[in-house]
């Protein structure tokens, strides 16, 4: 599972991944080639399964632009993801903090992103 | 030991046809004037950054066209914490010998220089560009999560958040240079246009022209003349996914390593000047250095706490939030009005005789801190 050969949202593909030291076993979200707590190269990259619990958020009524304004308001929060990191996603209308939340993934602009709701 | 031996200070709000070089310079000589120095007595320049004029070298642009030669000059970027993170360079710059007297200077044209979608697009970079930014993230977003984790672990209510915009625009009242004067209450708060949650128009700072400069000198050479005895940072984190904490920050390593390299403590503290670019920033801000509980600020606040005849008067200016935000130049102005405080110019506003003052000032998303501990000539 080598991360050179696997896309996430961030490049158009629906998927969420994360990475892991192969030396410390840290995990993380923000992509790089080595481990920020260790400084190892042996990193690996998974996708995550795509549950998590919500841990903030915020319902944006003031678009940064024109393209986004006729999505507003929309929900962003930070989901702590089950295999151990957190990461900002779109949450459906409802959701609050500390539910079970699960991944799908919209289209939002010119993007996909990841958005969470309630099984 | 420094002493900030001049201070200058634009009206914010709009400044139609006036440039960054412009803002600066009107700032600059304010300062020099206050001094009482002179251009070839500057001999080191720090200046912050401009959104409305990106430069690879705004501190020599800036030499260049206000007719200075220093001997060290260059420029920071550190968002919000770009201007006390200057004053706490210019402090070790002459404390080092490097330079008699820098100049700290910065302005912008943010509000008429640029569009407010380019002005909020612009603000928003400091979110992650692949993994944040494409979410339709904004600041008051970014400040939205913190403010909703922050509330439910706390237990503050919005009405909380909204003492604090009432008081700084009460302080602002008083301030002929406020970009926003008119009186409001925490109904007119609550009722104001929803920004992203829970914050609401007026839980946010403006967009303000202006500019803000002091002169940080070796010896004590103007009349009012403030001595910086302490200053610290702390750096925890750059995008709002990686904080380590969403109730933990790193203001109050950053607040109690300047209180001990100043050897005061926080119940020597009688003015306090603390970064607002949000209601929640300020309330955050507040109890973690510990100048309230956690989850009392607002409260405090409600109650005169932070009142010009308070036990801690806060930001009497106005601060961000009223007094108004030009960028770099806009937590200036909180030092700015803590040197008049501490050397009793502040007029109509005058706070008592404060002798200490604690500043403090946060950059990205709380996640860049510096603090400074001035004190009252003695
Ligand atoms: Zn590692």
């Amino acid at each position: 599972m080598s991360g050179d050969a696997m896309s996430d949202w961030t490049e158009g593909t629906e998927a969420i991944l994360y990475q892991r030291c192969g030396t410390c076993s840290r995990v993380w979200y923000f992509r790089r080639d080595f481990c920020p707590h260790c400084g190892d190269t042996k990193v690996v990259s998974y996708r995550a399964a795509g549950s998590g619990t919500v841990h903030a958020m915020t319902r944006v009524a003031r678009a940064p632009s024109e393209a986004l304004r006729a999505h507003a308001p929309y929900v962003i929060g930070l989901v702590d993801v089950d295999e151990g990191f957190r990461m900002m996603a779109h949450l459906d209308d409802g959701v609050r903090i500390g539910d079970r939340v699960r991944a799908r993934f919209e289209t939002f602009g010119d993007a996909i992103v990841p958005v969470f709701g309630t099984d | 030991m420094s002493w900030v031996t001049g201070v200058g200070l634009t009206r914010f709000g709009k400044h139609p046809g006036r440039g960054t070089l412009d803002l600066m310079s009107e700032a600059a000589t304010s300062a020099l004037a206050d001094a009482g120095l002179e251009r070839r007595d500057i001999d080191g320049l720090l200046t912050g950054y401009s959104t409305t004029l990106p430069h690879l070298m705004l501190s020599t642009l800036f030499a260049e066209h206000f007719g200075l030669s220093p001997r060290y000059a260059h420029a920071i970027q550190l968002g919000g914490a770009t201007g006390f993170t200057m004053a706490m360079l210019a402090h070790h710059i002459v404390e080092a010998g490097l330079a008699s007297h820098v100049l700290v200077v910065a302005g912008e044209n943010r509000l008429t220089g640029q569009s407010r979608d380019s002005a909020v697009q612009t603000l928003a970079q400091v979110g992650h560009p692949a993994y944040e930014v494409p979410l339709g993230a904004t600041i008051p977003a970014y400040y939205g999560l913190v403010a909703s984790r922050y509330m439910h672990e706390h237990g503050i209510t919005e009405e909380d958040f909204a003492a604090l915009a009432v008081l700084m625009r009460t302080h602002a009242t008083r301030h002929p240079g406020a970009q926003f004067r008119d009186p409001i209450s925490e109904v007119d708060v609550l009722a104001s246009k929803p920004v992203s949650s829970p914050l609401k128009l007026l839980d946010c700072c403006p967009v303000s022209d202006g500019g803000a400069a002091f002169v940080v000198s070796r010896e004590c050479v103007s009349a009012h003349s403030v001595r910086i005895l302490g200053t610290a940072q702390a750096h925890t984190h750059q995008h709002v996914s990686a904080a380590p904490s969403l109730t933990r920050f790193g203001a109050a390593a950053s607040a109690s390593d300047a209180m001990r390299a100043a050897g005061v403590t926080l119940r020597d503290v009688d003015y306090a000047g603390i970064y607002d670019s949000f209601t929640i920033t300020l309330a955050i801000l507040l109890e973690e250095i510990g100048l309230a509980p956690r989850g009392q600020a607002g409260k405090l606040a409600r109650a005169g706490h932070f009142s010009a005849d308070g036990s801690v008067p806060l930001n009497a200016h106005g601060g961000l939030l009223s007094y108004g935000h030009c960028g770099v130049g806009g937590a200036m102005a909180h030092l700015v009005e803590a040197h008049l405080q501490l050397t009793d110019r502040g007029g109509e506003r005058q706070c008592g005789a404060p002798r200490l003052a604690l500043l403090h000032g946060d950059g990205g998303v709380l996640s860049s801190h510096v603090s400074l501990v001035m004190e009252r000539a003695r």
